[in-house]
């Protein structure tokens, strides 16, 4: 490149800068920066700091503290046996139904907003759903007593199962979205061109569709996991805080709110966020053994 | 799969809603042949291969293969190889991994396997390039996988659809050339959709010219070239100059046309009577540029646009009543030119017009004259 003459050093520089991706628009960013850093970061490393501060002990005493006590260390397991197959059901539950709808049909749009709308109500609205459909005197329990199937109602609320449908309700949908635009960003040429070279519809699926969509399931599954991992409100609505869904959270919420433990709080959110990391790296690195290149659709 | 001798398409129709895009073709296509589907954008050709491929279900219609009903088997079970425009290779497989598709999918030996995608490797000439994605090939390598993962299984019948369409000229002209190689060294039966009429005459046997869903004329190459059966088949087969005009005399196959005052000798080509209306279809290249004194179907013009195409000159001229006329020529013509144009009689087709010759380029034409 020649230079740009003694005349214009100015405009030499900024034509450098910008070959290098930095000009004006990079303003652009800022608004997003100040969000990242004032919601994320700054209180990120401010409970990072506070969890090796505690009110007694050495900077890591609080961690060693949740670590010794088998009824706070439990938590980890009890929110991993929550998250773990709700987000599996939500994905499993996501692929066979967005695999038929994608492409386009009559009603597609109805169906899609029925399988979404419980996004848009929320933990305690569907927490409120529950209790009154699969309470001990909800609709379900009363037909099965009317129609003699059981004898006393069948418990599903306030248990784990009360949170594990809840958990299912709302993650569905965003399960499904995600699934059905990975989905419809493969090409569908593709399973026409393996029907015509001899693969029945099960061989297209998991020769041709689903290598595909792996990558797609995987970054489903991590996403749903998180949101069921981070479950709080309705481990306390549909189910049983003190006992067997007493998650994680709700041990963090104890500790800042009964407690009054900011430093011991901090620290059982960073074990959180560390639990959540190794999930989502072990999802990851399976991820990366399938091919994520382009899969030729209009996704 | 079995090879068949015949392959007969019996009024195979094919609606969209209440749209008709394939209406009743019939077709035997014999072993070995080499078959071209030709028409414009949205004529059926590419409905038809669905329909012939399975991908499509037919809505009227059969096809058999010799005494065997097959069109309501799906296309896993059909045996055909199909070559699609996009190419449609499996991304997430190698290039030996894409052509041992077809293989796999019959559970054959191992041995057999690797042998015969080896054999299919080297006949497109992809050595090179067998543990590679198809996204790190070029347009023409990822074609030619795609070719050979249609035949390596030897299907009875090879479907391609509009494969080189995708490809820039050159890499065009090579791939025709390969495409009939390997149809004729492996023995295969070939049906072929394009719109590119030059690219059907130079590879099949035989064509099927189709419009509107529906079949214009079936032939060998050079019936199509020389003796389209309607003006819709002259104009798709590079007959450029159409000229709408009323029928003077008739004298057995030969009749007068007088388009924008003209008085034009030609063939009859199909029926007519004088009076009616009628379309004349001659190529460009049928144009004479002040030959030796020709005085059938001479006519002075203006040259108004020229275009240099090596050997040839391709121009437009406009007579002197006003008739907009595309010529091919070695002589060297410019804008502002006035020349003498002369037609052999023998080139100059007439055919009765339709209704829909109303429209179109026609309207131009004729409509200048006015």
């Amino acid at each position: 490149m020649s230079d740009a003459g003694p005349g214009r050093p100015l405009a030499h520089w900024q034509h450098r800068l910008a070959e290098r991706g930095i000009d004006r628009q990079l303003w652009l960013l800022v608004p997003a920066l100040v969000f990242v850093i004032a919601l994320f970061l700054y209180p990120f490393f401010y409970g990072l700091t506070l969890s090796f501060q505690p009110t007694k002990g050495g900077p890591l005493s609080d961690y060693a503290r949740f670590f010794s006590d088998s009824y706070e260390r439990g938590t980890i397991w009890i929110t991993l046996r929550i998250a773990l197959p709700a987000a599996l059901l939500n994905v499993l539950a996501a692929v066979p139904i967005a695999y038929r709808m994608r492409g386009r049909f009559r009603g597609k749009r109805l169906v899609t907003t029925l399988l979404v709308v419980p996004i848009t109500l929320g933990t305690v609205l569907t927490a409120q759903g529950l209790l009154n459909f699969l309470g001990p005197t909800g609709w379900f329990n009363r037909t099965l007593l009317a129609t003699n199937l059981v004898d006393e109602p069948v418990r599903l609320t306030h248990n784990y199962w009360g949170v594990f449908f809840s958990l299912v309700i709302t993650g569905f949908p965003f399960a499904f979205l995600l699934v059905l635009s990975y989905l419809s960003g493969i090409d569908p040429t593709l399973e026409r061109a393996a029907a015509t070279l001899g693969a029945d519809w099960r061989r297209r699926f998991t020769r041709v569709t689903l290598p595909l969509l792996m990558p797609g399931l995987a970054t489903t599954f991590c996403l749903t996991f998180v949101l069921a991992f981070s479950v709080f409100p309705s481990a306390v609505l549909v189910g049983n805080p003190a006992g067997e869904t007493r998650v994680i959270s709700l041990a963090a919420y104890q500790a800042a709110y009964e407690q009054y433990d900011y430093p011991y709080a901090s620290a059982i959110a960073m074990i959180m966020g560390f639990v959540e990391l190794v999930i989502i790296a072990v999802v990851l690195a399976a991820r990366s053994r399938f091919y994520t290149g382009s899969t030729g659709g209009k996704g | 799969m079995s090879a068949f001798s015949q392959l007969r398409l019996d009024g195979v129709s094919r609606r969209f809603g209440g749209q008709a895009a394939l209406t009743e073709l019939d077709l035997t296509i014999e072993a070995g042949e080499f078959i071209a589907l030709l028409g414009p954008s949205g004529c059926g050709k590419s409905t038809a291969l669905n329909c012939l491929a399975g991908l499509l279900p037919l809505t009227a219609g059969s096809i058999w293969q010799d005494e065997r009903r097959i069109d309501t088997l799906p296309p896993e079970r059909r045996g055909f190889g199909m070559v699609f425009q996009s190419y449609a290779l499996f991304p997430h497989l190698t290039v030996r991994a894409n052509i041992a598709f077809g293989l796999r999918m019959r559970r054959l030996p191992k041995e057999e396997t690797r042998r015969r995608t080896e054999e299919a490797v080297r006949l497109v000439r992809l050595e090179d390039h067998v543990d590679k994605l198809p996204g790190q090939l070029s347009g023409g390598q990822q074609q030619r996988v795609a070719i050979a993962r249609a035949v390596v299984f030897e299907p009875s019948l090879v479907l391609m659809d509009e494969p080189l369409s995708n490809l820039d000229a050159k890499l065009r002209l090579e791939m025709r050339t390969e495409i009939r190689r390997l149809h004729q060294s492996l023995g295969l039966t070939t049906v072929y959709v394009t719109h590119d009429q030059e690219e059907a005459l130079s590879l099949a046997d035989r064509l099927v010219v189709l419009r509107e869903g529906r079949v214009q004329q079936i032939g060998s190459p050079r019936e199509l070239h020389t003796r389209p059966a309607n003006w819709h088949v002259a104009d798709f087969m590079g007959y450029r100059n159409l000229w709408r005009g009323r029928v003077g005399q008739v004298d057995g196959d030969r009749a007068t046309v007088e388009p924008s005052g003209h008085r034009l000798l030609g063939e009859v080509v199909g029926s007519l009577r004088p009076g009616v209306d009628a379309v004349v279809a001659v190529r460009p290249e049928d144009i004479r540029v002040d030959g030796p004194a020709e005085t059938r179907n001479a006519m002075s013009a203006t040259v108004e646009v020229v275009e240099y195409q090596g050997r040839e000159l391709a121009a437009e001229a406009r007579t002197d009543t006003g008739l907009l006329v595309h010529l091919r020529t070695e002589h060297r013509i410019a804008p502002g030119d006035e020349i003498k144009l002369a037609i052999d009689p023998q080139r100059l087709l007439v055919y009765p017009a339709d209704a829909s010759a109303q429209t179109d380029r026609l309207a131009d034409a004729a409509g200048a004259t006015r």
